[in-house]
């Protein structure tokens, strides 16, 4: 990356594809978010990249970045068959524009699959076209061009810049069809690259939503039902008004909110208000839920049924061994370290509005409804995300923030506080599953049931999904309750505790079986490459791959004293992830020592931010199967910040290995995949050393014997 | 309100606020140095590390009255050009993912540091288990320690 000091002149001649002027902003305005008019004078080749006859290559990310990588991932691509000088390719957060980029959305690590070949061509394309002018300038044929960091070479040993050639090849009609690069050509993808804001990140600048700020901005914080199932009868804000700086107290949508001049005096102002909730629904507690999953669990009758291969029945009345277990976990809250927030200023006939959000064009067409203007009208500048999780895949913050600035009719940014993030509900839904698989004598697997229940997650099954296509009698069905309780996606949605559930529970079947458990889903692939059963939606050969790269690995199968090992391997999100968790007693304690991965994702693209994401997905995973849990006491979120809530700290994590298998694929994302396989992993682990079978989580409230 | 005077960066602040606000957002909101970070409010994950005459300091809940005639130092103010160990360290390593919690991970690494040149792991761990990283960073951050730790005695 160039560095930034270059960057303030380059912004000033930086346009976007069309000619037209285009709005950034720069960190070096004396306003850090106030919009910098750039002059277009720099050459468009396509809605990627444009070049500067400095030989400066601006490439426009579209994708909302929110610690995936994303924002140097994309650029990677275009460079890469471009054949430009990363040392001088300047990366912009292109605005939203999903005519020009299609999926401007960061969920179900499905950015990678999506762009990989526009990406390419993107790239591809302005290299055919900076050749071709470099060609006919020497008037040679443009077959004998070769290109390298920025450069067109002629075998003659002439040479031209990418810049020097930037006026003429823009002019250059672009190819319909383009040849891309060989994978063995690449040079830029599969190495480490950096990321492109490290810098600004690294130096605090304000690159994230919560950083945002305008003139004349005033903010606010909202006070929004404490029980969920409760809505709005009264409130009475005469002291918060008296308060200093408090600017107006409104009220909308069930919710109060203060605006004032300053976020701590609007949080002082808040706790000032006198409200009277009522409810509308009912107020449920944990031991409620408890129940209620159990209770669906109980009764097949009213269950949705997903996937029927064979006669389960039968196959289950025959069987020589029967193997039942339940698995279940709680509500968690995303935990975004960077709480919710957004920026709106409805200016009558349109709204600009600013801040982190996974899906901007749901906001924009959600924010145009809801104030009746044409969805041109509301534009949404994609700010830098303090992770996510799934929590930004919802705009309800988002259509706060506009609803609150028109009706104040004021510039406005809306910040939740810790409380009111973990509270403020869209959680992981709970979840309880039942298993049951029917053994022959020879301790084949003659028929498998999973029954998911859930609530309000809808179906928590996954239908297709390992084991299915590997067993002839199956049967997936799943019951759903509607609580007042609000869910949504959260990192790796359903298979976050669906994996670890499957994958603890085909451990139970391999003792049972009296196998090996890796050797057990060997047989299984195998039984589904021979003679699979409907319809089969993942890779067998890829699923044996990585499992026997971690076995190696890990080193499956070879004793180690005092060292016990589990097995899990998962696909989800199109990749495919493998890992082996070694644990330890100290002290007559279970402890994760290390956890061993193989992930295949197609064509790593770079190298360290894959690794990155690998290891925070193991972290997390691991974090939140020991800890995470959010509870319920008559509606009341029982856990409102780190006090209450514990998040896996430095001090808590084992030793990480990962390993890719290369294997040339088209890539996938990584955003998720390797957080469904952890919990299996280390429980399977706990189980060799402690004899104890984890069947909820989170595991460290199980047994008083966890470390 | 009252009119109070801060040193900040080397730089002298006036800045008319309640005695009572936390640091943290006299900062963000009054000053215009938005590198320190809100996560908690209440001292438990460190996105809003300072330094206090050196010391590593939460100035989520530390008034800032009570920092008038201090030396403060932001993240804005670790160095001048970004090119302080610790960033250069954390460059190098490629720690962030969504970065928000960095500029804490930071503050409290270049603050153990200053005291420690040498620091074991339990030193390291010592200093770091106040910060929270939700994207789960650490192991590249007691490599980016170690990495400063190196590049401060040359
Ligand atoms: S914001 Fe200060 S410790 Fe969390
Ligand atoms: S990098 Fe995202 S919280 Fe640490």
């Amino acid at each position: 990356m160039k560095n930034a000091q270059s960057r303030r002149d380059f912004l000033k001649t930086t346009a976007l594809t069309g000619g037209g002027l285009v709005l950034g902003f720069s960190w070096f305005s004396s306003k850090a978010f106030a919009p910098v008019v750039i002059t277009a004078n720099t050459l468009p080749f396509n809605a990627y990249l444009s070049i500067a006859p400095s030989g400066i290559v601006t490439i426009f990310s579209p994708n909302p970045e929110i610690g995936q990588g994303i924002k140097t991932a994309f650029p990677i691509i275009v460079a890469e068959e471009l054949d430009a000088d990363w040392e001088k390719v300047q990366v912009e957060q292109a605005a939203l524009d999903t005519k020009r980029f299609e999926r401007q959305l960061t969920g179900g690590s499905g950015a990678i699959k999506h762009s990989w070949e526009r990406l390419r061509k993107a790239g591809a394309t302005a290299r055919y076209m900076l050749v071709e002018a470099a060609a006919k300038k020497w008037s040679v044929p443009a077959a004998e061009c070769t290109t390298s960091k920025g450069f067109v070479m002629h075998s003659s040993g002439k040479k031209l810049s990418y810049g020097e050639l930037a006026n003429e090849a823009a002019l250059i009609t672009p190819p319909k069809d383009i040849k891309l690069k060989a994978n063995s050509d690449f040079s830029l993808i599969g190495t480490s690259v950096k990321g492109v804001d490290n810098n600004a990140i690294l130096t605090g600048k304000p690159l994230f939503g919560m950083d945002y700020k305008r003139d004349g901005m005033l903010y606010a914080v909202i006070q929004r039902p404490p029980a969920f199932g409760q809505k709005l009868k009264s409130f009475d804000a005469t002291e918060a008004k008296k308060m200093a700086g408090v600017v107006d107290v409104v009220s909308f949508d069930n919710k109060v909110a203060v605006v004032g001049k300053s976020t701590w005096q609007t949080m002082q102002a808040r706790k000032a208000l006198q409200i009277v909730w009522e409810n509308d629904k009912p107020l449920e507690n944990s031991a409620d839920h408890d129940r209620i999953l159990k209770e669906m669990l109980n009764s097949s009758e009213k269950a949705t049924v997903h996937r029927k291969d064979g006669d389960v029945e039968t196959a289950f009345k025959s069987a020589h061994k029967i193997v039942e277990s339940a698995y279940q976990c709680p509500f968690l809250p995303h935990n975004a370290m960077e709480p919710m927030n957004f920026f709106a200023h409805f200016k009558g006939d349109s709204i600009e509005m600013a801040g982190p959000s996974q899906t901007p064009e749901a906001a924009q067409k959600q924010v145009a409804k809801l104030l009746n203007l044409p969805p041109d009208k509301v534009t949404i500048e994609l700010t830098r995300m303090g992770g996510g999780f799934g929590r930004r895949l919802n705009t309800d913050y988002a259509l706060e923030a506009a609803e609150l600035s028109s009706i104040i009719k004021a510039p406005v940014k809306v910040t939740w506080t810790r409380e009111d993030d973990m509270a403020g509900g869209i959680y992981r839904p709970a979840v309880r599953y039942r298993f049951k698989a029917a053994l022959d004598k020879m301790g084949n697997i003659t028929a498998f049931m999973l029954h998911g229940a859930s609530i309000n997650a809808g179906n928590a099954t996954r239908p297709d999904n390992f084991p299915a296509g590997a067993i002839d009698n199956l049967l997936v069905q799943s019951s759903d309750y509607k609580s007042p309780i609000t869910t949504g996606p959260w990192r790796a949605p359903i298979t976050n505790f669906l994996a670890y559930a499957e994958q603890a529970f085909l451990d139970e079947v391999a003792q049972a079986a009296g196998k090996d458990p890796i050797q057990l889903r060997m047989e299984l692939l195998e039984k589904a490459q021979k003679s699979p059963v409907g319809k089969i939606t993942y890779d067998i050969n890829r699923f044996k791959e990585v499992s026997k790269l971690v076995a190696e690995k890990a080193g499956w199968g070879k004793k180690k004293k005092g060292v016990s090992l589990g097995f899990s391997v998962y696909f989800s999100h199109a990749s495919y992830v493998a890992q082996i968790a070694e644990v330890i007693l100290v002290k007559g304690k279970p402890v994760v020592k290390k956890v061993v991965a193989a992930v295949d994702c197609g064509i790593v693209i770079n190298e360290s931010s894959a690794k990155n994401q690998v290891f925070g997905a193991i972290v997390d995973g691991l974090g939140h199967a020991m800890h995470g849990n959010m509870t319920f006491k008559e509606g009341v979120p029982q856990q409102n910040n780190y006090d209450k809530y514990r998040l896996i700290r430095y001090n808590e994590v084992p030793e990480i290995e990962v390993h890719f298998v290369n294997n040339g694929i088209d890539p996938t994302g990584l955003g998720e995949p390797a957080l469904p396989p952890t919990g299996g992993a280390i429980a399977n682990a706990i189980y060799k050393t402690t004899g104890k079978r984890l069947y909820n989580q989170p595991f460290a409230e199980q047994s008083t014997t966890l470390g | 309100m009252a009119v109070i005077s801060l040193k900040i960066n080397g730089k002298s602040y006036q800045t008319d606020v309640d005695a009572n606000t936390p640091l943290l957002w006299v900062l963000r909101d009054h000053l215009d140095l938005a590198g320190t970070k809100y996560g908690c409010g209440m001292a438990m994950c460190g996105a809003c590390m300072v330094h206090i005459n050196g010391e590593a300091t939460r100035s989520c809940v530390l008034p800032v009255s009570a920092v008038e005639n201090a030396a403060i130092t932001t993240i804005e103010g670790l160095s001048a050009t970004g090119n302080h160990p610790v960033q250069q360290a954390w460059n190098e390593i490629d720690v962030p993912q969504c970065g928000y919690c960095q500029s804490g991970q930071m503050m409290s690494a270049a603050a153990l540091l200053a005291k420690n040149s040498n620091p074991s792991d339990k030193d390291i761990e010592a200093a770091m288990t106040g910060n929270i990283c939700r994207c789960g960073t650490y192991h590249r951050i007691h490599d980016a320690v170690k990495l400063a730790a190196t590049k401060m005695k040359k």
